[in-house]
């Protein structure tokens, strides 16, 4: 299961930082930040409640970047 | 400027405005301190907050906590150089925090302006589609049409979803999504494609294809993905920025602690220790690698966007990055290097005039459908008279004999010549043959063979010129006419006679050269051979789904000169790379240098921080421009 978020991010290195976190976060099996368009593209291991991961996501995101945004 | 921009921005003329006007207020002592940390304050409060959390998360390396450190030990310095009667020096901390966050603004101006410029150059996104409901013209979303429905395209507008013209001609601006400057012109059952501008009359298209399937979406969403596909380079700095943060911060420590330690064991001076830490401060200055962070991907963003601009679809940064080494390129002959349709190109021998001769053979040729008979009405292009031809008889592979005007006319090879005792001119052309004999008088013969393209031999010539040591030519086709082709062009190298299975093995052979290999086909038949190259380049592939899944660059139209203009952008691109990361690298480890031996000051490391990342963010705005290359 692969799904789309609209993000904002103001620099590029927190952009990373927020991909790594993403792709250590439980559940997920996938993520890449593109800090161009601003997005991030998540893929899930199945059987996972999306919104709940992506929850965490942007949990852990935040302890990264603070002033990150994922509009889940 | 959004909210947090405008913030950030008055900070920055606040902070300065205090900064100067401190410079000649003539204060001494805890009072001066204490002024100098208003606009301390005020413009770094935000970056002592995040590197407050930055402690709390266990995150050493969080660029906010480096530079909070980096100037608060500036300032505990300078009140330690004032407690021994030196005038502390304040304005550097203030300085340094000013100029990050100037740094920071610019850069964060700069990326969303540069998104957004570079998504409006792609933005081809229809915004409605008119529909005709119950005699009424109406607005609706793209995305409520359903294939079948006609819709209405005025003079001006975007072509929301591709069809096919039943009413209604005019001419289309495809610049958009070919880079083609010339227009299009389109009449009824021509197929229209969207993104392209109706220039003029009025159309009603029946959609061909839902909107999420258009051309304009798929266009779209292909460029749009193409920046997540990282290439060699941004990952290279994005593992650099893993080590280089850490390995700035430990010598650093170093710098602040073994120099000192070194002067009072071994070599009997004094410590000087606020020397040494002012340099391991300069050091933590230098630690963002925000310049390459930020300029690689946005070079490869803004190279993809410029190509896109001139008709060609990369679908990512690592085969524009690939692209840019390709040695060999591998062509595919028909429908690449050729136009693929077969046209009368010559007629010899001829004893009646040229005209009658392909006339009396587009007339024996009426009945036909084969693609011969074709080219041969379209080079008559003339309404045929068909009640002139009686007693069509097909010599079934040879030719064909009938009556025309009463008279017995032949048309055919040469075995059918020879059948009727007629004795044919042999030719030396490549293609087809037709000869002609009336009652029996050989009269002469035409020639039909594929056209090369108008482009193809420039082509070839600018991609020997950009470094491209080997070209072949792969073809199904016939050895001399593959020879013929690849004299006229200028190919060294070709395989003739192949069947599509060849095809992929002979491009397998080639990739084993070791040579980054480029395959560049029409995308008909040579889906294989397309995805297996390093690189593969689909031509006119509008409307191909085959060809723009398998290649890794769609050319829009089927103009060969795009293969040059892919290849030059792509140089162009990691040119720009190669200079952003040498320039941002080179900078910044003078700067450590020059910084551990004490030569360069805080002022220089915040210029090797934030000047560098500045200088880079708008070289990579050169990938953008991708004319005249």
């Amino acid at each position: 299961m692969k799904k789309s978020y609209k993000i904002e991010v103001d620099c590029a290195n927190c952009a990373n930082l927020m991909e790594e976190t993403a792709k250590k976060t439980k559940g997920v099996k996938n993520a890449v930040v593109n800090f161009m368009m601003q997005k991030m593209d998540v893929e899930f291991f199945d059987n996972t409640d999306e919104a709940s991961v992506m929850k965490e996501v942007l949990k852990n995101c935040k302890k990264v970047e603070e002033d990150c945004e994922i509009y889940i | 400027m959004n909210k947090k921009q405008k913030k950030t921005l008055i900070k920055i003329i606040i902070a300065s405005i205090l900064l100067i006007g401190l410079y000649f207020i003539p204060i001494k002592g805890m009072i001066r301190f204490f002024a100098y940390m208003i606009p301390y304050y005020i413009i770094g409060n935000d970056i002592i907050k995040k590197a407050y959390k930055g402690i709390i998360n266990l995150k050493p390396f969080d660029e906010s906590l480096l530079m909070a450190v980096a100037t608060l030990g500036a300032i505990i310095l300078a009140i330690y150089n004032e407690a021994h009667g030196q005038a502390g020096d304040y304005v550097e901390a203030i300085a340094v925090m000013l100029f990050y966050q100037i740094g920071e603004f610019f850069q964060s101006i700069a990326v969303a302006k540069s998104r957004k410029n570079i998504a409006e150059l792609m933005d081809i996104r229809p915004d409605y589609a008119n529909i005709e409901i119950n005699g009424q013209i109406q607005k609706i979303n793209p995305d409520e049409v359903k294939i079948g429905d006609v819709i209405i395209v005025t003079a001006g507008e975007k072509v929301p979803l591709d069809g096919i013209i039943i009413e209604g001609s005019s001419s289309l601006n495809t610049s958009a999504l070919t880079g083609e400057s010339i227009p299009r012109a389109v009449n009824v059952n021509d197929e229209i494609i969207s993104g392209s501008i109706n220039l003029n009359g009025l159309l009603k298209v029946k959609v061909t294809k839902s909107f999420g399937d258009s051309t304009v979406s798929k266009v779209l969403e292909l460029v749009e993905n193409a920046s997540s596909k990282k290439s060699k380079s941004e990952n290279f700095i994005t593992k650099f920025a893993r080590v280089y943060t850490p390995f700035v911060v430990f010598s650093a420590l170093a710098l602040a602690i073994f120099p000192p330690v070194i002067r009072v064991l071994f070599l009997d001076m004094p410590a000087q220790w606020s020397i040494w830490i002012y340099r391991a401060l300069t050091f933590l200055v230098i630690s963002c690698p925000c310049a390459l962070v930020v300029s690689i991907p946005l070079t490869f963003f803004a190279g993809i966007g410029g190509a896109s601009r001139a008709g060609i679809l990369i679908k990512g940064s690592n085969y524009l990055e690939t692209l840019s080494k390709v040695k060999t390129i591998v062509f595919d002959k028909t429908g690449t290097l050729t136009k693929g349709i077969f046209e009368v190109n010559a007629i010899h021998h001829n004893k009646i005039e040229e005209e009658k001769l392909i006339e009396y053979a587009a007339l024996a040729e009426s009945a036909s459908t084969h693609p011969i008979a074709v080219s041969l009405k379209k080079a008559y292009n003339k309404k045929l008279d068909l009640s002139r031809v009686k007693d069509i008889q097909e010599i079934s592979g040879n030719g064909i004999i009938a009556q025309i005007d009463g008279s017995e006319v032949i048309a055919g090879n040469e075995k059918i010549m020879e059948k009727y005792g007629i004795e044919p001119i042999k030719c030396h052309s490549m293609g087809t043959i037709i000869h002609v004999a009336i009652n029996k008088d050989y009269m002469g013969h035409i020639v039909i063979s594929d056209v090369i393209k108008p482009e193809s031999e420039s082509a070839i010539e600018e991609l020997k010129k950009s470094g491209i040591k080997n070209l072949i030519m792969l073809t199904g086709d016939l050895k001399n006419v593959a020879q013929e082709v690849a004299q006229k062009l200028k190919i060294e190298k070709f395989y003739a006679e192949l069947l599509p299975n060849d095809k992929l093995k002979k491009v397998e052979e080639i990739i084993n050269n070791k040579n980054i290999t480029a395959f560049a086909g029409d995308g008909i038949n040579d889906a294989p051979v397309l995805s297996r190259a390093d690189i593969g380049i689909a031509m006119g592939a509008m409307g191909s789904d085959a060809a723009i899944e398998a290649a890794d660059v769609v050319l829009m139209d089927d103009n060969p000169l795009k293969i040059a203009s892919a290849i030059k952008i792509s140089k162009k691109c990691l040119n720009i790379v190669k200079q952003n990361i040498l320039f941002a690298l080179g900078v910044k480890f003078i700067c450590l240098i020059l910084g551990a031996i004490g030569i360069a000051n805080m002022w220089a490391a915040v210029f090797a921080d934030v000047g560098v990342m500045i200088i880079c963010i708008l070289n990579s705005f050169r990938a953008l421009f991708t004319k005249n290359l």
